[in-house]
């Protein structure tokens, strides 16, 4: 197989392949998780602003009093490598058309040297985010495997696909193809790991603002 | 045709000068130094005329037709004149038994001497009998000429890797001459057709230097198949800053924007159209308003489609829906074993008292 | 004596739905939980990591209800929940969590961790995995009323000396009064002034109000061992009373977890909602002093600061009540940085403080650091809070590092100081 056939592999059967399994995991993961249900809560609701599901979804995006300053890497370095993330993956024109022809959806691109730094930074703030994971205790003592394999697979597709732009290490052709497929085992296994965060915190937000919500109390 | 090369030119009009300026460029745009366009131009002049038989397979002529036809004589074209071309059907003058007398003629005077060009791939299924020259197959033919070659040149991209006829489902069983030549040097000038200069660079370096151009893991000259045509694309700046042509009528195709997004192959495409351009410099397909189709790539033609981007799925994606219908299908049995097997600990529920917290 | 692992594992199967399906699928292992207890900032030990106290119900939710989790149990890679890592997580679940629920405000994928640590003593209680402290609060609160074991007689003996006090006479049970008072046994022992000022208050207001003789303990042991089915037993005498006395409102003491047991966890321990209201007394005060009712004849001097109770303000909803409850009261009122919902434990919570084995003593002077703290930089030798189980860790606290800080009850505090 030479590299032009290994990209039109990865292009092909294997997106297909990846999203096929991806989309399965995603229906059945969530299928499996929000089945289980709840009991309602009997007691009479406080009401109060700002206290229900839909404002924790949100508020919880930021930061609570004092938490920058307690742990700066894990809040500076995730909103830098989330967000990051989000730039390379939804502002780069031939992302923006390969979710185009997926969904008919479009939208501008940005500048790819923008593109390109927002990848340098994403990965210097993953690696980072890494070091802490290894320096810090507490992060130290939760880790599993788990995660860190999803590092790595999350930190495969940017680093791939910049070397790829930036022509390094190996042949263009062959760059892609090893971008595309990083991709694609990222979307395999994103559905069971703690990768699934990305589907299920907008649930958790959202029962945590509900069943304190329902006591009054924004959180 | 008599004498030294530059008499040659001399009689159709060509100066020193001009010769010399050719093979400076030449020689700049291998990536040599200055100094050796003089040296180019001096040994190609008195050069003595290697013997050079060239052989057609399953091939379109299309690559005979890039070197030679012209609307003005060409240095290109010229270039033939530095060679002693023995054999070449499309141009010789014999045909049949006289054609092949010659071809067996010239193995025997050059033998271990002379550079082979090969245009076309090798069909291999049924025993080759898919492509014959006077009753012998081509893989045979290849292998009785490769033996006593110098080099080989591989030109086109059928012969360098096999092309459209290997292209799927490869009725034929084509494949590409280094597929079935092992032992030689092998030189490939993959395009569809190759770029003139290119074949002429490849020439004047071996006539020059006795020696190949320093080659590329897929055997192609590293000075001409260096560099991506995207990366040296006068169109980049529009990609760089995110504006495409959607269509090849839009407002983004009149003002010449990117044609990345209609499909161009030019970030996989290790060619120098860009630099080179096509037809004495004129224009070259991307210039002419049409995306790269990555012809100088092996298996260019199943590559996904021309007119689709790099970035989307060469297929339409079938599993899709039917991932989706599997996967909610899991879910919900999942659904329904976790909800029986909730219900049956609630049955198994037994009220506790405060004995029963003791254990 | 039929606490067994199958019992426990069984209620863990009962418990868990789809919050905390949804949590554990969500949590990246970020440790930004730790930041947020205090028995990890005090100790720094990471084993505190909220999270992590709930690794036994996690490897239950993944084994129980998720089809890879079934496939990693059948082939060995995920191993079951034995008897003794409960035994092990027992301390990490009652010693060193005080449901306080700080974490639930600080993770970062809206995790509510102290709603699953609630969920996960179920089945800690259910395989027999409870503090003997916390179990012989609930043994007492059972079989004799309360969990220090009171018994009416004394509680009528406090209302015979607060109408002696006061002058006003103290109805038990009255039928179709505004309040049915509450009172948990910390106050009746320790703090009998609450019931005179309530008197004074509840006079001057013009409510009427009673006591159930059957029904005066506010305080649920059963929530905090984490056992529905006697914290239903407890909470049903309550409503019981309420529902026999036909009353309109439920008073609940300040007592932080007796609070939140009859007011959040009650109807859904019964089943169903109830007939009454319940409110808290700082709610009710806090009424009285918008209506103007609330009048002070002197006010409190010296420079304080409040100790919000995690059970009424961050999980109980009582938000707004205290603060202007005490500026009304105090001249110096020092608002600290972390109040209200933000606020540290005292460290006692959750039936924390009726353990007392040496371990758990000693973690929680430690943990109480974060509450010296607090006192110190604000430069106060006063603290006010409003539940007494809060008031008496924090005394034990205060007595530990030799501080001269004084703890007082808000609403005893009012009460000093009210208008006669």
């Amino acid at each position: 197989m030479n590299e032009l056939q290994f990209l039109t592999w990865v292009r092909g059967p294997g997106l297909d392949i990846a999203v096929g399994i991806f989309v399965l995991g995603v229906l059945w993961r969530l299928f499996e998780i929000y089945s289980l249900g709840r009991k309602k809560d009997l007691a009479a609701p406080r009401h109060a602003a700002g206290a229900s599901g839909l404002h924790t979804v949100f508020r919880r995006s930021i930061p609570p009093p004092g938490g920058v300053k307690r742990s700066p890497v894990s809040y500076i370095g995730g909103y830098i490598f989330h967000i990051g993330l989000a730039i390379v993956v939804f502002g780069f024109a031939p992302h923006i058309l390969l979710i185009k022809n997926l969904t008919g959806l479009s939208w501008p691109g940005l500048p790819s040297q923008f593109i390109d730094l927002a990848a340098v930074v994403t990965m210097a703030a993953m690696v980072v985010v890494l070091v802490d994971r290894i320096n810090k205790p507490v992060k130290r003592f939760l880790s599993t495997f788990g995660d860190w394999f999803t590092w790595t697979v999350t930190f495969l597709p940017v680093l791939t696909g910049w070397l790829a732009v930036q022509h390094l290490l190996l042949p263009y052709t062959t760059m892609l193809a090893l971008h595309i497929l990083s991709v694609e085992i990222l979307l395999i296994v994103l559905p069971f790991t703690k990768l699934f965060h990305a589907f299920t915190l907008f649930g958790s937000r959202w029962y945590n603002g509900k069943v304190n919500g329902q006591r009054g109390v924004p959180v | 045709m008599q004498g030294p090369l530059i008499d040659t030119l001399a009689r159709q009009g060509i100066t020193r000068r001009t010769f010399l300026k050719y093979c400076t460029t030449l020689a700049s745009m291998m990536a040599l130094p200055p100094a050796a366009g003089l040296a180019m131009a001096e040994a190609m002049a008195a050069a003595r005329r290697p013997s050079v038989i060239w052989l057609p397979f399953q091939e379109c002529t299309g690559c005979t037709e890039s070197i030679t036809r012209s609307h003005s004589p060409t240095l290109e074209g010229m270039i033939f004149d530095m060679i002693s071309l023995d054999y070449q059907e499309t141009l010789m003058a014999a045909a049949g038994h006289q054609a092949e007398e010659a071809l067996q003629a010239a193995m025997k005077e050059n033998a271990g001497k002379y550079l082979l060009i090969v245009d076309g791939s090798i069909p291999l299924d049924m025993d080759g009998a898919y492509s014959c020259i006077g009753g012998r197959s081509n893989v045979e033919i290849l292998k009785e000429a490769a033996a006593g070659a110098a080099a080989i040149v591989a030109m086109g991209s059928c012969a360098a890797f096999g092309g459209i006829p290997k292209a799927n489902p490869n009725p034929t069983g084509a494949v590409s001459v280094s597929d079935i030549i092992k032992d030689k040097p092998i030189v490939n000038i993959p395009g569809c057709p190759p770029i003139p200069v290119v074949m002429t660079g490849v020439l004047a370096h071996y006539l020059t230097f006795g020696s190949l151009p320093e080659l590329d893991d897929k055997g192609r000259p590293k000075a001409f198949f260096g560099e991506t045509i995207h990366d040296r694309c006068y169109r980049r700046p529009f990609y760089d800053q995110g504006k495409f042509a959607k269509t090849f009528d839009d407002e983004g195709a009149r003002m010449g924007w990117c044609l990345f997004e209609l499909g161009c192959k030019g970030p996989v495409t290790y060619n120098a159209c860009a630099t080179v351009k096509w037809n004495g410099g004129t224009s070259w397909p991307v210039e002419s308003g049409h995306g790269c189709l990555g012809c100088s790539e092996p298996d260019f033609w199943d590559a996904g489609g021309f007119y689709k981007a790099l970035s989307v799925p060469a297929d339409p994606l079938e599993f899709g829906a039917a991932a989706a219908v599997v996967g909610a299908g899991a879910g919900v049995a999942v659904s329904f074993a976790n909800r029986a097997k909730k219900r049956a600990a609630k049955a198994a529920h037994q009220t506790t008292t405060l004995a029963d917290l003791e254990k | 004596m039929s606490a067994s692992l199958e019992k426990g594992i069984n209620a863990l199967k009962q418990v868990i739905d789809a919050p905390i399906a949804s949590y554990f699928n969500s949590c990246v292992h970020c440790g930004l939980c730790a930041d947020a207890c205090l028995f990890y900032t005090e100790t720094g030990d990471p084993k505190y990591t909220p999270i992590h106290k709930l690794e036994p119900l996690r490897r239950v939710y993944e084994q129980e209800y998720t089809l890879l989790g079934r496939l990693k149990k059948v082939v060995g890679l995920s191993k079951p929940v034995t008897d003794d890592e409960l035994d092990q997580w027992q301390s990490l679940v009652y010693d060193s969590c005080t449901m306080c629920g700080r974490c639930s405000m600080v993770c970062p994928v809206g995790n509510d961790i102290v709603y699953m640590v609630r969920k996960f003593r179920e089945g800690m209680a259910a395989s027999g995995h409870v503090p003997d402290g916390i179990k012989g609060a609930t043994q007492r609160t059972v079989e004799i009323g309360g969990p220090m074991g009171l018994k009416w007689p004394a509680v009528a003996n406090v209302i015979r000396k607060a109408e002696e006090a006061t002058g006003l006479a103290i109805p038990v049970d009255k039928e179709g009064a505004d309040y049915l008072v509450l009172l948990s046994s910390m106050e009746i022992v320790n703090f009998p002034e609450y019931l005179e000022a309530l008197a004074k208050i509840f006079s001057k207001a013009g409510i009427s109000f009673t006591l159930a003789s059957d029904a005066f303990e506010a305080t649920n042991a059963g929530i905090q061992i984490g056992n529905s089915d006697i914290a239903k037993v407890i909470v049903s005498r309550i409503v019981d009373a309420a529902e026999k006395l036909k009353v309109k409102n439920v008073l609940s003491p300040e007592c932080g977890h007796a609070y939140m047991a009859i007011r959040w966890e009650g109807p859904n321990l019964i089943g169903r909602p109830f007939t009454f209201n319940v409110v808290h007394v700082l709610e009710l005060l806090d009424e009285l002093r918008l209506k103007g009712v609330l009048k002070m004849k002197s006010t409190f001097k010296e420079p304080l600061i409040l100790h919000d109770p995690c059970q009424i303000v961050r999980r109980g909803g009582v938000l707004q009540a205290a603060e202007p409850l005490i500026q009304q009261v105090a001249d110096n009122y020092i608002p600290i940085v972390d109040k209200q919902k933000w606020n540290w434990c005292c460290g006692g919570g959750g039936g924390a403080s009726a353990i007392h084995t040496d371990e758990a003593e000693a973690l929680r002077a430690k943990v109480f650091q974060v509450k010296k703290r607090q006192i110190e930089e604000a430069g106060v030798s006063t603290m006010v809070t409003f539940c007494a189980n809060c008031r008496i860790v924090m005394e034990e606290g205060v007595d530990h590092y030799e501080m001269d800080t004084k703890l007082l009850g808000l609403t005893e505090l009012l009460a000093e100081h009210l208008e006669d």
